[in-house]
């Protein structure tokens, strides 16, 4: 057998390798991207962050009533847009955009949205 | 009493010390707090020590703390971010190391008291504010305002805003408390049913095995909380000081 050929067939080697490699690449980053980690940590984010906006809307909404004693109003027009910020919260933390920019979670895939 | 549940988080005082009618003692919690500071420093500093091309295993260790919190850091807050690493990687080794110093039988786990992770999560907050309006100015204000919202709505949606802003200190310091306390008492209430079902003769024996399994599997989650909990912890502090530096996003 000639050098060349030798060559040849390690260059041939070399391609295939390359290709499975790539193609391994490929299967690893479309499916599950984010590890167990992340999605546990997710978890326990999720339910924290929706009830405390709600109470930090009933917290507002009691102390405008207990100083300007309008009650029950504040707390009324309060309580609703606690709940509307814990949604918010939840869908930001769940990664869906929301425009905004208070808790940008998945930083990477925003910042590459907003260049 | 033995079988009670919330015994393990009363704080005991162990040297008594009284300044002006100001309560200082050193009580167990402080103990513990100032064995985690030790044991981190201590550790790191002999674990750097040898700085071997080829790290020992200790020195491994500890640059596999140092790359996870950095890249975390780095993702999310770019490199710009890199100034507050010290900041955020004691977080981190701080409540990482007190979370496993309390799955010791008899240990005190300094992070299920929400005095603790209040100042921890209200130092990050004043950090965030410090940092965000030392930076931009008034331009720090532009977070609560997001883009391409209507100027009718504007108000309610600046309200909304402001509220999940105000949420945030909160919700980082419950989450952590709340889960290392409900873990705790879980546990040792489950590890209470194996005594009292075993002292009910020979079927109370047997159906303890029940707990027991139980107990060993929430022993085995709950190693996975304590870290969990550190890494949240951290990774929501970087995402806050991302908006600190980058208010509009950019």
């Amino acid at each position: 057998m000639s050098n060349s050929d030798q060559r040849d067939q390690l260059e041939e080697r070399l391609k295939s390798l390359d290709s499975r490699l790539r193609e391994n690449d490929q299967k690893r980053n479309s499916g599950n991207k984010k590890s167990d980690n992340v999605n546990f940590s997710n978890a326990i984010r999720l339910s924290t962050e929706f009830v405390v906006a709600i109470l930090v809307g009933v917290g507002i909404g009691w102390t405008i009533d207990r100083f300007f004693g309008t009650a029950p109003w504040a707390m009324i027009i309060f309580l609703p847009m606690g709940f509307i910020a814990g949604v918010r919260n939840i869908m930001r933390a769940a990664g869906l955009k929301t425009g905004s920019q208070v808790g940008n979670d998945d930083v990477k895939g925003n910042n590459t949205d907003r260049k | 009493m033995a079988n009670d549940p919330i015994h393990q988080f009363q704080i005991t005082k162990l040297l008594p010390l009284d300044v002006n009618g100001v309560d200082l003692s050193f009580t167990n919690s402080s103990m513990f707090m100032v064995a985690t500071v030790v044991l981190t420093s201590v550790f790191l500093l002999w674990s750097t020590g040898g700085r071997g091309l080829v790290p020992s295993r200790s020195q491994s260790l500890s640059e596999i703390a140092y790359e996870f919190v950095a890249g975390m850091l780095r993702d999310s807050a770019g490199s710009q971010g890199m100034k507050f690493f010290p900041f955020v990687f004691s977080l981190f080794m701080f409540i990482l190391v007190a979370n496993m110093f309390g799955m010791f039988p008899y240990f005190f786990t300094v992070t299920s008291h929400v005095i603790i992770t209040v100042a921890l999560a209200l130092a990050v907050f004043l950090t965030v504010l410090i940092v965000g309006f030392g930076k931009h100015g008034f331009g720090f204000l532009k977070l609560f305002v997001p883009s391409g919202v209507p100027i009718a709505i504007m108000p309610l949606v600046v309200a909304i805003e402001v509220i999940s802003f105000i949420a945030r200190p909160i919700s980082h310091s419950v989450r952590l408390f709340a889960n290392m306390l409900a873990g705790h008492i879980t546990l040792k209430v489950f590890a209470g049913f194996i005594v009292s079902m075993s002292t009910m003769g020979a079927v109370g024996v047997v159906g303890s095995l029940l707990p027991f399994a139980m107990t060993v599997g929430l022993t085995a989650l709950e190693f996975l909380v304590a870290f969990l909990q550190a890494y949240v912890f951290t990774m929501l502090t970087c995402m806050y000081i991302n908006d600190a530096l980058h208010p509009g996003g950019h």
